[in-house]
C-alpha cells in the first residue's frame, strides 16, 4: 500500500491515478458581512472569470478532473479525451448541479465527479451526492475533496460518495474506520434506500 | 385532538444522524402539536407540524415553515395546508434539502430557514419544495401503517383506575374553601380519562426567580409523581411542572402537600405566572438581568384577588435579543437591553402564543429597572379602564392598538425621555 496516498476508493487507500487540474488563483475579494469575512459562497454565486478559465493549465495527457467551468467553456479541446475516458469533472459545493448536467449529454461518460468543499461546515455536499445519485443517476465514481476529515465519512457514504481524498494533514488510514460508524442507520439514504422499519422485523416489548 | 407522539418519535429516528441534513447553514427545530389549540409555538420553529383530522377523517399535517424568534422574530408560514401523515418524513426531506443547499452560509445572522422563506417569498419557497418533493414522494422514507401501529405499541395509557367524574368529597371542599377552590380553577386542567385531572405545579412564588425549584421541592414533587400520578412528571415551556395524570380524589391532599412546600400558588395563566430567562445574574450572552425584574413584577402584584381580576395575561421576559423568555410572543414583552454598559428595558405589547400567534409591538423608549414595575402597572390599569366584559388583557389590545396604552405610560414621562 502506497504511504503517500491520502485517497480512499470504496474501502481501500489507492494511488490516485487522476491529476487534478485547479484554476489559476483569481483576484479574491475580501467580503464582509455584518463585519465578518464571508467564507462561503452563496449557491449559484458565480466565482470564475473567463481569464482564469481561459489560463487554466490542461496537462497534455494522463486521466483529469477539470473544473466544471473548464469543463463547460473547453469542451471541444477536451472532446477526444472525455471520449477516451480520461476527463473528470469537479465543482464546488456552491456551483449548480444543473450546469454540470447541461454540460454533458451522458453524465456516465464521466467515469469521475469530485465535489470541492472548501469547509468543512458545508454541508451542502451531501445534498449534491445525493442528487448526482438519486436525480442525475450518476453510475461512476464520486469523490470528495478538499476539507474532507473523517467526521463527514460515513455521511459521505451514505450520500452516494464511494471516494475520499482525506485532507493532507489528516490519516486516510484513521479515516477508514469511520466508514463503519454506525451499523444500522435509521432513514434511508442513497447507499441502502430502506429504512430500518423496512430492513429490520422489530417487534415491540412486552 | 391527535396523539402525535408516534409520529413524532419516527421522526426523531429519521433526523438522527440523517447523512444529507449533518450540517445545515444553522440550527433547526422542528415542533409537532396535536392539539386543537396550539401548545408547542409552532409558528415559531423552522418547521411547525400542526395535526388534525381531515374532512375524512383522516391524521392530516399542515406544515408552516419559517418560524423563530430571537433577533430577527418570525413566524411561520404555511407552506403546506394538508399534507398526509405517510409523508411527512419525505416532505421535511424536501423542505431540508432547499434550505441546505440555498440558505445563507455566508453570514451567521442570516442563515436561518426563516431568512430563506422570507427572502424567496413564501409561495416560491413552496414552489421549490414542492418540486423537490414530486421527487421524494411515496420513495421508502414513507411512513408505513405497520411502522405507525409499532411504534404508538410504545406510548401506552397509564393504568387508570374506571372512576366517576365527580367526587362528592371534592365538590364540597370546592365549595368550602376558596383557596383550593381558587387553586382548582387556575392550576387544575381537564382530563380525558373520567376521574382524573391533569395539575401544575406553580413553580412561580412571587418574589422568587420564575421556574426556580429547591432541591428539597424537586424531591418533594419526585414524590408527589410517584404518589399521584404514576410516576410521571413533565416541564411546560412556561417553566411550571405538570402532573398529568391526578385522581380528582386525591386533588385536596395533593393541593395541601404542594401549598406546605410552596409549590401551589394558584395563578397559573395570570400575570405573575412569568417566564423568564436566567438574564444576566447567570448568562454570559445577557445584556441585562431578568429575574429580578419579573422578582419586582410580581411583588407590585402580590395580590391575588387582583389578579384574579386582572385575569389571563402572559408576560414575558428576555435579558438579551436571543429570547430564550419568548419576549416576542408575550402578551406583554420585557427586552433587556444594553446601552453604554447599563441596563435598560424594552416593552413589547399583543404578542401571543398558540393558533393565533402575534410578535409584539415595541411600546417606545426603554425603561430603567426600577420602573419597570409602574409600567406594567399602567399598562395594567389601561387594561381595566378599557375592557368590556369577559375580555382578556389580549383582546382589549386587539381591538384598541398599542396607542392607548403608549400614551398613558409615556404620557408622564415626555422629560425623562431624552435619555433614551
Amino acid at each position: 500500500m502506497p504511504k503517500s496516498s491520502n485517497l480512499i476508493l470504496n474501502q481501500a487507500i489507492v494511488e490516485d491515478e487522476w491529476t487534478l487540474v485547479s484554476l489559476p488563483a483569481g483576484e479574491e475579494v475580501v467580503k464582509k458581512q455584518a463585519g465578518k469575512v464571508v467564507l462561503f459562497k452563496l449557491t449559484g454565486e458565480a466565482s470564475t472569470t473567463p481569464e482564469q478559465i481561459a489560463n487554466t493549465e490542461i496537462p497534455a495527457s494522463g486521466k483529469i478532473l477539470v473544473p466544471l467551468s473548464v469543463w463547460v467553456a473547453r469542451q471541444p479541446e477536451l472532446a477526444a479525451r472525455h471520449a477516451a475516458g480520461e476527463v473528470g469533472v469537479w465543482l464546488d459545493t456552491h456551483e449548480l448541479l444543473e450546469t454540470l448536467a447541461a454540460s454533458v449529454a451522458d453524465i456516465n461518460s464521466l467515469p469521475l465527479i469530485a465535489v470541492h468543499v472548501e469547509r468543512f461546515a458545508d454541508g451542502r455536499i451531501f445534498s449534491i451526492g445525493n442528487l448526482l445519485r438519486t436525480r442525475y443517476h450518476y453510475k461512476n465514481d464520486l469523490r470528495a475533496f478538499g476539507d474532507v476529515l473523517r467526521d463527514q465519512l460515513f455521511f459521505l457514504k451514505r450520500c452516494g460518495f464511494n471516494s475520499y481524498l482525506i485532507r493532507g494533514d489528516r490519516s486516510a488510514q484513521d479515516a477508514l474506520a469511520s466508514l463503519g460508524d454506525f451499523t444500522q442507520p435509521y432513514q434511508g439514504a442513497v447507499d441502502n434506500n430502506q429504512p430500518v422499519w423496512r430492513r429490520v422485523n422489530r417487534t415491540a416489548p412486552h | 385532538m391527535i396523539d402525535p407522539r408516534a409520529i413524532a418519535e419516527i421522526i426523531r429516528q429519521w433526523s438522527t444522524f440523517h447523512p444529507e441534513f449533518a450540517l445545515l447553514p444553522r440550527k433547526f427545530k422542528i415542533a409537532v402539536s396535536g392539539t386543537k389549540e396550539d401548545r408547542a409555538i409552532i409558528q415559531a420553529h423552522d418547521i411547525g407540524l400542526e395535526f388534525y383530522h381531515d374532512d375524512q377523517q383522516k391524521i392530516a399535517i399542515r406544515v408552516w415553515v419559517g418560524g423563530g424568534l430571537g433577533r430577527t422574530p418570525i413566524l411561520g408560514s404555511v407552506v403546506r395546508e394538508h399534507l398526509e401523515w405517510q409523508h411527512v418524513l419525505t416532505y421535511c426531506e424536501a423542505v431540508i434539502r432547499v434550505y441546505n443547499l440555498h440558505g445563507r452560509r455566508d453570514n451567521a445572522y442570516k442563515a436561518r430557514i426563516k431568512i430563506l422563506v422570507k427572502a424567496l417569498g413564501v409561495e416560491e419557497f413552496a414552489r421549490q419544495v414542492e418540486e423537490e418533493w414530486q421527487h421524494l414522494k411515496d420513495s421508502p422514507n414513507t411512513i408505513t401503517k405497520a411502522e405507525l401501529d409499532r411504534v404508538a405499541q410504545h406510548f401506552t395509557k397509564m393504568p387508570y383506575d374506571t372512576l366517576p367524574d365527580h367526587d362528592a368529597g371534592f365538590d364540597s371542599a370546592v365549595a368550602s374553601n376558596p383557596a383550593f377552590a381558587a387553586w382548582v380553577r387556575r392550576n387544575v386542567h381537564k382530563h380525558q380519562q373520567p376521574g382524573y385531572r391533569a395539575v401544575t405545579l406553580s413553580l412561580k412564588t412571587h418574589g422568587q426567580a420564575p421556574g426556580d425549584a429547591s432541591t428539597e421541592q424537586m424531591h418533594t414533587v419526585a414524590d408527589f409523581a410517584d404518589e399521584y400520578s404514576f410516576g410521571e412528571l413533565r416541564v411546560a415551556h412556561e417553566q411550571n411542572l405538570i402532573l398529568a395524570d391526578v385522581k380528582i380524589t386525591d386533588l385536596y391532599a395533593l393541593w395541601e402537600k404542594a401549598k406546605a412546600n410552596g409549590l401551589a400558588t394558584a395563578n397559573i395563566g395570570l400575570l405573575t405566572d412569568i417566564i423568564c430567562c436566567p438574564g444576566g445574574d447567570f448568562c454570559s450572552l445577557a445584556n441585562a438581568k431578568s429575574i429580578p425584574i419579573a422578582e419586582a413584577i410580581q411583588m407590585q402584584f402580590d395580590d391575588m384577588d387582583y389578579l384574579y381580576d386582572i385575569g389571563d395575561l402572559e408576560l414575558n421576559i428576555s435579558g438579551c435579543m436571543n429570547a430564550c423568555g419568548h419576549h416576542h410572543v408575550g402578551h406583554i414583552g420585557v427586552l433587556g437591553v444594553d446601552k453604554d454598559g447599563s441596563e435598560w428595558y424594552q416593552v413589547t405589547l399583543g404578542g401571543k402564543q398558540g393558533n393565533d400567534a402575534n410578535l409584539g409591538t415595541v411600546l417606545g423608549p426603554s425603561f430603567a429597572a426600577d420602573e419597570m414595575p409602574g409600567v406594567v402597572q399602567k399598562l395594567i390599569d389601561v387594561y381595566v379602564r378599557e375592557r368590556t366584559a369577559e375580555e382578556r388583557f389580549i383582546d382589549t389590545v386587539r381591538r384598541i392598538g398599542v396607542a392607548p396604552f403608549k400614551t398613558h405610560v409615556y404620557g408622564e414621562k415626555k422629560k425623562e425621555v431624552a435619555h433614551a
